[in-house]
C-alpha cells in the first residue's frame, strides 16, 4: 500500500489491515510520521515523539505476529498536549510550564497505551485549554489544512481549543486523537476541521494527570474522521478510576456495538432557541437538511424549548474563570515550570506568573479572582451557579420528551487567524450551542454534514441523555451515513 | 460593574499576577466589558434555586486511611527550578 492511503484509513481499516497483515504497524507508523513532516506549517504538533513511535510500533507488531495485543495494537494517534505523559514534555501550549516532563502518565493516554495506541505526538492547543481558535498557544497559531475556496491564501483556525488533535486527523497526520472539552474545545474544533469529535459525560473519562482548566467542567474525549473510530477510541478511554473522585464507578459498554444503523422510534429534540435570527441561512439549511435525513431514517423530529439557553455563555464566563483562576493558583514557580526571580516570595509568584501566562489566560484568572473575591462572591459566582441548575433543569426536562437533541456546532465555519480577537465576547459567541452542554455535563457529539458555500466543512451536535453515548453514536452513525461527508482538505484528496 | 485601575491593580495583587501601570486602564475596561456582559445573569430571577456545584451526583468516595503512594524525592523534585537537600527552595519569607 502506498503512505497515503496508510494516512488516508479509518481506524478501523487500519486494525483491519494490521490484523490481515496487509501491512505492519512499522509502515504505518512511518507513514504517519512522514505525513507530520509534510504538514509541518500546519504547526499541529508541539512536541513529536517519532522514536518513541517507532520503538512502540515494534513492539506492536511483535505481539501481533503472537496474536496478542490490545484493541488499538500498533494504531498511531496523537495526544493533547494537555495530557501529562511520563518522560515526554507537557506543556499545556503555556510558558509557564517550560520544560515540564511529567514524571507519571495520564488515566487516559494509559488507558489508550495500554490498548496498545501508539503515541505520535503532543498536539497544540489553546493556552491551558482556554480559548476558541488555538491562537492563544505560547507555541504559535495551528493552520487548519481547509481553505476557503474564494481566497486559498487565508489561513484559517481549527477551532479550539483542541485545534492542533483536530488539524492532525483532518491532515492525516494521525487516524485519531485526543481532545478535552470544557465549553467546546472538542467539538468546534472538529466541526472546524471536517471530522467527528465527541464530548463524553462528565465523568466517564478520568480526569486524572489532565492539566486542570475548569474541574467541574473539563472532559476527555476521542477526536476521528468517522462514527466507528470515536467509538473505538472512547472504549479505550472511558473507564472508572479511583484516582479522579468525579470519574463514574459504572460499567462501560460496547459502545461499537450501539452502531445498529436503526434509529426508528427515536425522538429527536430540535431546540428552539438554537435558531438566532443571526444564523446564517447556509447553517439553517445544513441543520434543517439534517432533521429530514433522520426523519427519512424513521425518527421523529420533536420541537423542544431550553429557555435559559441564552444565559448559558454568561454562565460559563462566570463558572470556568473561577474555577481556573484556583486551578492555576498551582503555578507559582516553586516546585516546577517557569522561575522569575524576585527579592520577596510574592514578588516571584507575580513575576513568574506574569511572564508565564499569555493574555487570554491572566483575563480569566483576574475574572475568576474578582468573581470569587469577597463580597461579589453572591451577586457572580453563587448566581452563576443557580443559572447552571436552571440550564441543566432546562436538558433535563426535555429528555424526558425526547432521546437526543440535534443542534448546529458552532455558529459559523473556520474564520481567518485574527479574526474576533479584538473583542473576548465576541471570540466567545463560537461556544454558543457547546457551552450549554457542558455546564450540564451531558455527552455531546459534532460529526461533518455538509460544505459551506465557500468549501468549507459545517458540523452539527448531537447531544444525548447522561451516560448515553450509546445512543448519541447510533443516531451519529445513521446521520453520518446519510450525509455522506467524504470532502477532504485540498491537497489530501486521492 | 466598571472597574477602574485601583480595582484592576487589586485584583492583579490578589491573583498574584504583576501588571504594568500603563496596562492597568486597558485591563479595566475589558474586564469591565466582561463583567458587564455576564451581568445579564441578574435579570433572571433564581429564588429558591439550588446552586450547581457538580454534575456528578455522586458521593464522594472514601478509601481507608493508609498510605498508598508515595516515597519517591527524586521524582517529585524531578522538575524543581531549585531544589536543596530533597527540598524545594524559595525566596526568603521569615526575616
Amino acid at each position: 500500500m502506498s503512505p497515503t492511503q496508510l494516512t488516508g484509513m479509518t481506524l478501523r481499516q487500519a486494525r483491519d489491515g494490521l490484523l490481515k497483515k496487509s501491512f505492519s504497524a512499522v509502515e504505518l507508523v512511518e507513514s504517519h510520521i512522514d505525513a507530520i513532516a509534510t504538514h509541518s506549517q500546519l504547526n499541529a504538533f508541539i512536541t513529536e515523539t517519532p522514536d518513541l513511535a517507532r520503538a512502540q510500533a515494534v513492539k506492536a507488531d511483535e505481539r501481533l505476529a503472537r496474536q496478542e495485543g490490545g484493541p488499538l495494537e500498533g494504531l498511531p494517534i496523537a495526544m493533547k498536549d494537555l495530557f501529562c505523559t511520563e518522560g515526554v514534555r507537557t506543556t499545556a501550549a503555556s510558558r509557564i510550564l517550560g520544560n515540564f516532563v511529567p514524571p507519571y502518565e495520564s488515566t487516559v493516554s494509559a488507558n489508550l497505551k495500554q490498548a496498545g495506541a501508539v503515541m505520535l505526538g503532543k498536539t497544540s492547543l489553546d493556552e491551558f485549554a482556554m480559548g476558541s481558535s488555538n491562537t492563544t498557544s505560547a507555541f504559535g497559531a495551528v493552520i487548519n489544512p481547509w481553505k476557503r475556496r474564494s481566497d486559498p491564501e487565508a489561513r484559517l483556525v481549527p477551532g479550539g481549543s483542541s485545534g492542533g488533535s483536530a488539524a492532525a486527523v483532518a491532515a492525516r497526520m494521525a487516524l485519531a486523537a485526543t481532545g478535552t472539552d470544557t465549553g467546546g474545545s472538542i467539538r468546534q474544533p472538529a466541526a472546524f476541521c471536517g471530522i467527528v469529535g465527541l464530548k463524553p459525560t462528565y465523568g466517564r473519562c478520568s480526569r486524572w494527570g489532565i492539566i486542570a482548566f475548569a474541574s467541574s467542567l473539563d472532559q476527555a474525549g476521542p477526536m476521528a474522521r468517522t462514527v466507528e473510530d470515536v467509538a473505538m477510541m472512547l472504549q479505550a478511554m472511558a473507564g472508572h478510576d479511583p484516582k479522579d473522585s468525579t470519574s463514574a464507578p459504572i460499567a462501560v459498554p460496547d459502545f461499537s456495538a450501539a452502531l445498529t444503523g436503526d434509529i426508528r422510534g427515536l425522538k429527536i429534540g430540535v431546540p428552539k432557541e438554537y435558531r438566532p435570527s443571526g444564523l446564517s441561512s447556509e447553517m439553517v439549511k445544513l441543520w434543517d437538511d439534517g432533521i429530514d435525513m433522520l426523519k427519512d431514517a424513521g425518527a421523529t423530529p420533536v420541537e423542544i424549548s431550553l429557555p435559559h439557553s441564552k444565559y448559558a455563555l454568561a454562565t460559563y464566563y462566570i463558572v470556568a474563570p473561577a474555577e481556573c483562576s484556583s486551578n492555576l493558583a498551582r503555578y507559582d514557580g516553586v516546585r516546577y515550570g517557569l522561575r522569575v526571580e524576585g527579592k520577596t516570595l510574592d514578588e516571584m509568584y507575580a513575576k513568574t506568573r506574569a511572564a508565564g501566562f499569555g493574555t487570554e489566560v491572566r483575563r480569566r484568572i483576574m475574572i475568576g479572582t474578582y468573581v470569587l473575591s469577597a463580597g461579589y462572591y453572591d451577586a457572580y459566582y453563587a448566581k452563576a451557579q443557580k443559572l447552571r441548575s436552571l440550564i441543566a433543569r432546562d436538558f433535563q426536562q426535555a429528555f424526558e420528551l425526547v432521546d437526543v437533541i440535534l443542534t448546529p456546532t458552532a455558529p459559523t465555519p473556520a474564520f481567518a487567524i485574527g479574526d474576533n480577537d479584538e473583542d473576548p465576547v465576541t471570540m466567545w459567541l463560537n461556544d454558543i450551542f457547546t457551552v450549554p452542554t457542558s455546564l450540564a455535563g451531558l455527552p455531546g457529539l459534532s460529526l461533518p454534514t455538509g460544505l459551506s458555500a465557500d468549501g468549507l466543512p459545517l458540523g452539527l451536535q448531537l447531544i444525548g441523555r447522561p451516560f448515553d453515548e450509546e445512543t448519541l453514536l447510533r443516531v451519529a452513525g445513521v446521520l453520518e451515513k446519510a450525509a455522506a461527508f467524504t470532502a477532504l482538505p485540498p491537497g489530501l484528496g486521492g | 460593574m466598571s472597574l477602574d485601575k485601583v480595582a484592576v491593580k487589586n485584583i492583579a495583587s490578589l491573583a498574584r499576577i504583576e501588571v504594568r501601570d500603563e496596562d492597568l486602564d486597558g485591563l479595566a475596561v475589558e474586564l469591565s466589558n466582561i463583567l458587564r456582559f455576564v451581568e445579564q445573569l441578574a435579570e433572571v430571577n433564581t429564588d429558591g434555586i439550588a446552586p450547581m456545584t457538580s454534575v456528578a451526583h455522586l458521593e464522594l468516595p472514601r478509601r481507608s486511611d493508609q498510605v498508598n503512594d508515595g516515597g519517591y524525592v527524586e521524582r517529585v523534585l524531578a522538575n524543581a527550578p531549585e531544589q536543596q537537600d530533597g527540598f524545594f527552595l524559595v525566596p526568603k519569607v521569615v526575616e
